[in-house]
């Protein structure tokens, strides 16, 4: 059991975090190689999107030339890139000011 | 090939023996520049001795692994090569271990090539990252044909950009028999 004081206490200091401490965001960037379906399919299967918001963001890639596809903490952020690149998608982490 | 198609659980295609020689060829090559890129690891005895794999720090200097295996960062480089020493190892296992699945998977003389989900997901890797090479070597740029192609169109760039095409082809109806 953990008492309600050390909770409130944590959710303090995680706050701070949050503030001093901007997250980070995944971006994939458009490219001449993959192939829309392609792209859709694995924000699917990597990201987890659904259908609709994995083809949303693969039309964004499509025509703005980038798109932010996630976002977290950096050890997240790093592991959804690492897996982006896995798949041959052109991914890069930013924090996002 | 007609492409690949749903069979209740598995996605099938059928593979004249050329293709199939074509596809193991290609897949093979990209095995072996991944090879290439894993000798340029720094030999750092304590990380022998603690059996944590170290890559090297700085991007690929050949554009087609440079495409294969990006920076992290757009910006911040030193970001990128700290990354880049502790991630690419993993990247180039991932790479290997999909590239396997496909060659495991795909029959020598040609047949039919029967996908469970984890398998077809590895192809798409495999095949995607041989796209990836390719477009590198051809200068693929945008949606029109490379110059090498329009200059030469019966040359050997012509026909390496006709492959990479009919790769595309196989893949986008891999993806669509896989979403069906």
């Amino acid at each position: 059991m953990i008492s309600s004081a050390p909770a409130v206490e944590h959710a303090e200091i995680s706050d701070e975090v949050a503030q001093s401490d901007p997250p980070w965001v995944t971006i994939v960037w458009n490219d001449p190689v993959n192939l829309m379906s392609y792209v859709t399919h694995v924000f699917i299967t990597v990201l987890g999107h659904p259908k609709t918001k994995a083809e949303k963001l693969m039309l964004d890639v499509h025509h703005k030339g980038k798109a932010l596809v996630s976002s977290g903490t950096r050890e997240k952020v790093e592991a959804d890139v690492a897996k982006l690149q896995a798949a041959g998608l052109w991914a890069t982490m930013q924090q996002d000011h | 090939m007609h492409g690949f198609r749903r069979r209740f659980a598995k996605v099938t295609a059928t593979l004249e023996p050329m293709e199939a020689t074509l596809i193991a060829d290609l897949v093979d090559q990209v095995r072996q520049l991944l090879a290439q890129r894993r000798q340029d690891r720094p030999q750092d005895p304590l990380a022998q001795l603690t059996g944590i794999t170290v890559g090297p720090a700085d991007t690929p200097d050949d554009p087609a692994l440079a495409r294969l295996l990006p920076d992290f960062h757009a910006e911040d480089a030193e970001l990128s090569a700290g990354l880049r020493q502790l991630r690419e190892p993993e990247l180039i296992e991932a790479k290997d271990t999909a590239a396997r699945t496909l060659l495991d998977t795909l029959p020598p003389g040609g047949g039919t090539v029967r996908l469970d989900e984890a398998q077809a997901n590895a192809w798409m890797t495999a095949l995607n990252d041989v796209r990836l090479a390719m477009a590198e070597r051809l200068q693929i740029t945008d949606d029109d044909e490379p110059a090498a192609v329009r200059a030469d169109p019966d040359g050997p760039a012509a026909a390496m950009y006709a492959t990479y095409r009919w790769l595309s082809a196989v893949l986008d109806s891999l993806v669509a028999a896989t979403m069906d």
